[in-house]
């Protein structure tokens, strides 16, 4: 689920602002990290840590988006990936600079341990916790994509930027509002992710592969299509690991090849 | 045009009198350049020339170094190694881009950067051929040999730097040729209008492919060079972030030019060796210059140095 959280920033951003973020991965790491910090080392109860992490991570992006993303929104696509790259390598040594550079373990919620019993099989209360997160955020994207003026001005702004301006709607600002909300996302993924794996610099290019390959299957720029691809690509992953786990990786990539060959556009293009 | 034969020239003596006064250290940085400089060369084959982003060029480099340390494994020639991996670079390459060039611009990268992944977790996972994660260890570097007539010790990094040298040398030679040729200019004209291109007569497909091909020979040939050099191959070889090196290393230099990727390559590694003895964090470094050469410098320090320097030193217009 924290992977749907992933793409749907990653597509979120490609379909309004139409840069595909290399750096997305990067700021689920730092999301991950915030919380580690807030939570793990300052000891701050564990919501506000998620909280304080969104915001951070927020800013973090608002500043990205203002001096850096916006200038390159005419360019070439190739320049656009160049340089969010560039971003990944600033990101990584970074948090090695202030976090060192080796994995940590974050501590897990105390009411959050334990186990429930679903269908008569225990299973974790973090996983459930996750799952409904998730949802909600899906539920709430499509709330608010669909149901508020919000919503309208960035959907007329995804499909004709020029005409949205024309009509009066604040371009620049709409942007960076995007921006920021899927930098915020991203770390909600990493927030929620991390208890349940280890925070790593370098986790941002695992995280970012993982989420391309869920944009691109469920196409690109397309939210729905993400939340399908996300479970797609969970269920893959899992079953993958269970069955062949030699060829668990291999197999993600097929079906992203496959996709990309047959239908470019994604599986869930209308 | 004269005085730039003269300054190529002056620049190979240089390079062919390197071991004589440099030190073990230098010599291996430069064949690091080369490896790199014949890697990124290929690649702006497709992006330069052609106009295709591949994200999977490392796909293809750890095939080369996979294949040259599977034969060196086992046959004890530096010369096969090479073709080996050249031809691994080469057919994957062929079959690879058979199924990437349907695309452009964003699904291409995309199809290849999976491409370049799914060879990386073969090469990480398939452990009984690749050695897993942790690769191939204790390649020989083998004598440069062609049986009864001639063998040549390679143990000496000056040895190996000269046989890495011609080997490059050639390859930027026959690249060179290939640009400036009708093929070269086919792919040109691909780049900056598809349509007009078909219009005459050529198929579009067939020259993306070509083009797809030799640069993934190119990255193959490169790859088959690390192994003799490090004696291990191991998977991050062909792991994205590599498939990024040669992006940055040819928007350093500049994206049309010929020369880009080879000046990208000397800088890329100036600058690493230069940061890297002040601090341990030099990609952060590296992360800034590339931010910074997209916003402000896109042309490349090539074009830079031809339209803006040249200019002011010799008073005259710049070469072509």
């Amino acid at each position: 689920m924290y992977l749907w959280l992933l793409a749907a920033g990653l597509t979120l951003v490609f379909g309004v602002l139409g840069v595909l973020n290399f750096a997305h991965g990067s700021l689920f790491m730092l999301g991950a990290y915030a919380t580690f910090t807030f939570y793990g080392k300052l000891g701050i109860n564990f919501w506000v840590s998620i909280a304080l992490s969104l915001i951070s991570v927020g800013i973090i992006g608002a500043i990205l988006e203002r001096l850096f993303i916006r200038r390159i929104y005419d360019i070439d696509l190739a320049y656009q990936l160049i340089l969010t790259f560039g971003f990944i390598l600033i990101f990584d040594d970074l948090v090695k600079i202030v976090w060192g550079g080796v994995a940590m373990i974050p501590p897990m919620p105390s009411f959050l341990e334990g186990n429930l019993s679903v269908l008569g099989r225990p299973y974790p209360i973090y996983n459930i916790f996750i799952i409904f997160a998730g949802l909600a955020v899906a539920v709430i994207l499509w709330l608010v994509l669909e149901k508020t003026w919000w919503g309208r001005m960035i959907r007329a702004s995804a499909s004709d930027r020029e005409m949205a301006s024309a009509i009066g709607i604040n371009i620049p600002i709409l942007f960076t509002t995007v921006f920021v909300f899927a930098a915020m996302l991203a770390a909600l993924g990493g927030a929620l992710g991390t208890p349940v794996r280890v925070v790593a610099p370098g986790i941002g290019t695992a995280m970012i592969i993982q989420a391309f390959v869920i944009t691109v299957i469920g196409g690109l720029g397309n939210l729905k299509g993400a939340f399908v691809g996300a479970l797609i690509v969970g269920i893959l992953t899992s079953f993958g690991i269970l069955l062949f786990p030699v060829f668990e990786l291999f197999i993600i990539f097929v079906v992203m090849a496959i996709v990309l060959m047959v239908k470019p556009e994604g599986l869930f293009a209308k | 045009m004269k005085s730039r034969i003269f300054l190529l020239g002056l620049l190979i003596l240089f390079l062919l009198l390197l071991p004589t006064f440099a030190g073990k250290y230098p010599l291996y940085m430069t064949i690091h350049i080369l490896i790199l400089s014949v890697f990124a060369l290929g690649f702006n084959l497709l992006l330069g020339y052609t106009g295709l982003l591949s994200f999977g060029q490392a796909g293809f480099f750890a095939m080369g170094a996979y294949a040259s340390a599977k034969i060196l494994l086992v046959i004890p020639s530096l010369l096969l190694g090479a073709i080996a991996g050249m031809v691994a670079g080469g057919i994957s390459a062929l079959i690879l881009g058979y199924l990437c060039v349907r695309h452009t611009r964003i699904y291409f990268s995309m199809l290849t950067l999976c491409f370049g992944m799914m060879i990386y977790s073969i090469a990480w996972k398939w452990r009984d051929v690749t050695g897993g994660d942790d690769g191939l260890v204790g390649i020989p570097r083998a004598p440069f040999q062609i049986p009864g007539v001639f063998s040549i010790n390679m143990e000496s990094m000056g040895n190996y730097y000269y046989f890495v040298l011609i080997i490059s040398l050639i390859a930027i030679f026959i690249l060179y040729r290939l640009v400036n040729s009708p093929f070269g200019l086919t792919l040109k004209g691909i780049r900056d209008s598809e349509n007009r291109v078909s219009f005459a007569g050529i198929s579009i497909r067939n020259y993306r492919l070509l083009s797809f091909t030799i640069a993934g020979l190119y990255a193959g040939l490169a790859g088959s060079m690390i192994p003799p050099l490090e004696n291990t191959v191991t998977p991050p070889l062909a792991h994205w972030t590599h498939s990024a090196e040669p992006v940055m290393v040819t928007l350093l230099g500049g994206i049309h030019t010929f020369s880009g990727p080879i000046v990208g390559s000397i800088l890329f590694y100036l600058i690493k060796d230069i940061i890297v003895r002040y601090t341990q964090y030099w990609l952060i470094w590296f992360g800034s210059i590339v931010v910074f050469l997209v916003l402000v410098f896109r042309g490349g320090i090539v074009i830079f140095f031809t339209e803006r320097i040249w200019p002011l030193l010799s008073h005259r217009s710049p070469p072509p």
